[in-house]
């Protein structure tokens, strides 16, 4: 079981890094189309929930973890702090055919931080401070 | 295995850091390369073929070179180098076959690049070729990211 977990929970976490590489060719000028961008959603979206979720479930399913532990409760804060950016960038960079879209500054410093959230909680992940 | 996953020497984590978040660039790069080959077989869009070699070259590339570097990393750390378990085998059979892919599709797209340089339209075949290769190479490192999780033996 722990494999099988282990195994969805690190898939999760590639279609969301995906969903964001994806975003980034968007903010540094690459054309913004429906396909490629409906297909950054849906990596970022089923990304995110599954990562909590299986995440969760992991935390639940080993005896030496705790839903309470601090590394635990630092991913979760980073989680909600990058689906928070990941919200706020994809209402904002919509498609506009072949051509580069203009994105807003504030716009591209929240894809940014949203960046800067998932790489903290790879190092988090990777890591286990405290566990 | 599972438990020894769990217990790591703090040393072997930036190793599996750089390992883990050159292969999510990579599997990144290559997924927006599919798409954008695939949305520009319906349209012919010259942007679209340039933004998936450029992903290639300005993603995929580097990501690779951190995730093989990482890689070769951990499992000297880990003792795994020349190990004959069978996950570390199918790690490194999806990484090298990996590589060779991605330099053929770096080849192919670089010379698309130069002709669009150039004024002219980028070769539709080329660029279907570059499609097939990069989501060869995609299936197989998720069967890779299988492999280094549920570590088969």
């Amino acid at each position: 079981m722990y494999d099988f977990l282990l195994f969805v929970h690190v898939l999760a976490a590639f279609l969301l890094g995906a969903g964001v590489v994806i975003y980034t060719s968007f903010v540094l000028g690459g054309p913004v189309v429906r396909p490629s961008r409906t297909v950054a959603e849906i990596l970022w979206g089923v990304g995110g929930l599954g990562t909590l979720a299986f995440g969760v479930w992991l935390a639940l399913n080993r005896p030496e973890y705790e839903l309470w532990d601090g590394w635990i409760i630092a991913a979760l804060v980073l989680w909600f702090l990058a689906m928070g950016s990941g919200t706020q960038v994809s209402r904002n960079v919509q498609p506009a055919g072949d051509s580069a879209v203009a994105i807003d500054r504030r716009v591209a410093f929240a894809h940014w931080m949203r960046i800067v959230y998932v790489v903290l909680l790879l190092v988090v992940m990777v890591w286990k401070p405290g566990a | 295995m599972s438990v020894l996953a769990v217990i790591r020497p703090d040393s072997w984590f930036f190793p599996l850091f750089l390992h883990i978040a050159g292969a999510m660039v990579v599997v990144g790069a290559l997924t927006l390369a599919s798409v954008s080959l695939i949305v520009s077989w319906r349209n012919g869009s010259a942007a679209l073929i340039r933004q998936a070699y450029m992903t290639l070259f300005y993603f995929a590339l580097p990501g690779y070179i951190v995730f093989r570097v990482g890689s070769e990393w951990i499992a000297d750390k880990e003792g795994l180098a020349d190990s004959n378990v069978t996950w570390i085998g199918i790690g490194y059979g999806v990484s090298d076959m990996g590589a060779l892919l991605l330099i053929i599709s770096l080849v192919i797209g670089g010379l698309s690049v130069r002709k669009m340089n150039r004024g002219q339209q980028p070769s539709p075949i080329a660029a279907r070729i570059v499609t097939g290769l990069v989501s060869l190479v995609l299936i197989a490192y998720l069967v890779g990211v299988w492999a280094m999780t549920a570590k088969p033996t």
